[in-house]
């Protein structure tokens, strides 16, 4: 009997101890990356580059025989138009399908429609630039008479076919996670089906809500393949939603690999990096300030 | 960004759901770090040994131009045919990546459709301590296709700057004289190639000269046959790429030298007697004298054998094969 409960304590030890490993690992890689991340762009900024040419500028001429230029003010404004464009899709229909599955399915249906919806999230990103760049590209240029079907609106609507998958399964995550008793009680006030969505549960459920939205937002950000191919990678502000457009990640894949390991270029790339990283950061550090703040309101 | 959407994972977890579901976050992230880690240390595991196998005999490692990849693929296979004892390894990415990688000494041979600078090939000296071989290897004409539905049949140098070039003055088809009605928009959509293409590089000195930069907000494809593939989908628009890559969906147009001046069509003897304005040269580079059994194969690339395979490929020998 001493022996198992001895052996059964070195294992719960053991057990104990590679948990904890895992967890300070997670805080050791971050870490790690960003310091390797801001070791190579760190010396972009002392060599050359300036720093109000690099945020004011629509020029980028990285491999200029005339004159470098590294200005990411169309990059940036890529990105932004790219993400604000499919969350605009994304966001009501993502949300509208979490209600719809967790209040107004039931049994054999919601787990059959989340099953297919959850297989929208396992198609690689690079079939869904291939979708863009293919299939989608005649259709826009059909149907809104654009002289090219590769621009903002195909990569937003990718991009908002990418993010809807996990928006709704947080959200119908956060809908569930509101207990029952909520519900019965707004049945007893008389309540109809959208009165209780609107009134008793959006309410309720809002941070996990907002957690969702912004995953979407950070996959938007951060896709890189799908939108190489779909916004037709061209270097200018887009004006309306029809103008091809180029995002910072799409660029720092397409460059990466003909620079020289310690170039000025590479260093740019590194420091665009950089720049990605903090509006992650950023925008996991609002929610983070938000949702305590919705917190805190509640508890009072 | 897969970390990213971990902080995210972590977040919705902890603020949207019931305390129920601990567990189960903590088993996402032992299968997120150990897929990261798997993931980290695959990437070491396939540069190990490409690096380890630098000085082995039997591998002779090509990667470069985007336009020459179908082209090196060939002489590769048929090499490998002929002499089943040597490897010959092949990768695009354009001809940057190659010269890229010559450079950094991770390559025998760096295939390149324009030349070496002088800064590239300073730097690859002072890195490599000798200087890189050029060998002029085949001769490609730069096509410049527009949609088959496009009326127009022939453009001149000069004209394709005012599209291409910084302030350029030509955005409209109706501006080069024709009606395109399949493109009611008649906007002239460039499309071109990313940076690190020699075939960019090589068509902004032949076309802009070298006081030139290009127009920002063209198209840019990653591939040759993609700006083909699009060109050949968009009435709109107006590309350049390898005269290999022609489609039925696209039309190649006569260029001339000069407004006024009568049209060349881009076919291998126009390429030849270099008629055609956008003829030129296709290049491997070694990082130094080659090694013997490289030397062997650019031999073998340059004999009757080696330059027929060119022109199976839609390219231009550099001299006719003489059998």
């Amino acid at each position: 009997m001493g022996a198992t409960r001895r052996s059964s304590r070195i294992s719960e030890d053991l057990i104990e101890w590679a948990i904890r490993l895992c967890g300070w690992s997670a805080i050791f890689f971050v870490f790690s990356i960003l310091f390797f991340v801001f070791r190579e762009a760190a010396p972009a900024f002392t060599s050359g580059l300036s720093l109000r040419e690099f945020f004011t500028s629509v020029n980028w001429r990285p491999d200029s025989t005339i004159k470098k230029q590294f200005g990411i003010v169309a990059l940036l404004a890529g990105t932004v138009s790219v993400t604000v464009l499919s969350m605009a899709i994304a966001v009501p229909s993502g949300l509208g399908a979490a209600i719809f599955v967790s209040e107004y399915c039931s049994g054999k249906v919601r787990e059959a429609l989340k099953i297919v919806i959850e297989l929208l999230a396992a198609i690689p990103s690079v079939v869904w630039g291939f979708i863009g760049a293919v299939v989608m590209n005649p259709i826009i240029t059909d149907i809104t008479g654009a002289p090219v079907g590769i621009n903002v609106l195909n990569g937003g609507l990718i991009l908002a076919l990418m993010s809807v998958p996990i928006i709704m399964s947080v959200g119908e995550d956060a809908f569930r996670a509101v207990p029952d008793t909520y519900r019965e009680a707004a049945v007893a006030l008389g309540a109809s089906r959208w009165q209780i969505v609107y009134k008793v549960l959006l309410p309720a459920a809002k941070s996990g809500l907002l957690a969702a939205v912004l995953l979407g937002v950070g996959r938007a950000v951060g896709e890189t393949m799908a939108v190489l191919m779909a916004t037709g990678h061209a270097v200018a502000i887009p004006h309306s939603v029809l103008d091809p457009a180029r995002t910072l990640t799409a660029t720092i894949a397409a460059e990466l690999g003909e620079t020289v390991e310690g170039g000025l270029h590479y260093r740019v790339l590194f420091a665009i990096g950089c720049l990605l990283m903090l509006i992650t950061l950023a925008v996991n550090l609002t929610a983070d300030l938000v949702v305590k703040g919705i917190r805190g309101r509640e508890h009072l | 960004m897969n970390h990213v959407r971990l902080d995210g994972q972590q977040l919705a977890l902890m603020h949207g759901l019931p305390m129920q579901t601990t567990r189960t976050r903590c088993w996402w992230l032992v299968a997120c770090l150990a897929a990261a880690t798997a993931a980290c240390s695959g990437g070491e595991a396939q540069r190990g040994p490409t690096a380890g196998t630098s000085g082995s005999s039997a591998v002779i490692r090509i990667t470069g131009s985007d336009t020459m990849v179908n082209l090196v693929q060939a002489w590769a296979e048929n090499y490998g045919k002929k002499r089943p004892d040597v490897s010959v390894q092949v990768a695009g990415g354009g001809s940057g990546v190659g010269i890229a990688g010559l450079i950094d000494g991770i390559l025998d041979l760096a295939a390149a459709s324009r030349e070496m600078e002088p800064q590239e090939i300073e730097r690859a000296e002072q890195k490599n301590g000798q200087k890189p071989k050029e060998f002029d290897v085949a001769l490609d004409a730069l096509s410049v296709y527009v949609h088959k539905a496009n009326p127009l049949d022939a453009i001149s140098i000069p004209e394709i700057a005012e599209i291409y070039g910084e302030n350029g003055t030509i955005e409209k088809w109706s501006q080069l004289g024709v009606a395109n009605t399949a493109c009611p928009s008649d906007k002239i959509v460039r499309v071109g190639r990313q940076n690190s293409s020699g075939t960019y590089v090589y068509f902004r000195e032949a076309v802009l000269g070298a006081k030139r930069e290009y127009r920002l907000g063209s198209i840019d494809q990653s591939g040759s046959k993609d700006v083909v593939a699009l060109v050949g989908s968009t009435p709109c628009a107006i590309g350049y790429s390898g005269m290999a890559y022609a489609t039925p969906a696209v039309k190649e147009l006569q260029v001339s030298k000069a407004k006024g001046v009568p049209g060349v069509r881009p076919t291998k003897e126009t390429a030849m007697n270099r008629t055609y304005p956008l003829a030129r040269a296709l290049y491997l580079y070694s990082p130094g004298e080659p090694k013997p059994h490289v030397k062997e194969f650019l031999d073998w690339v340059l004999s009757a054998e080696g330059q027929g395979i060119v022109t199976s490929i839609g390219f231009v020998p550099v001299h006719e094969p003489t059998s």
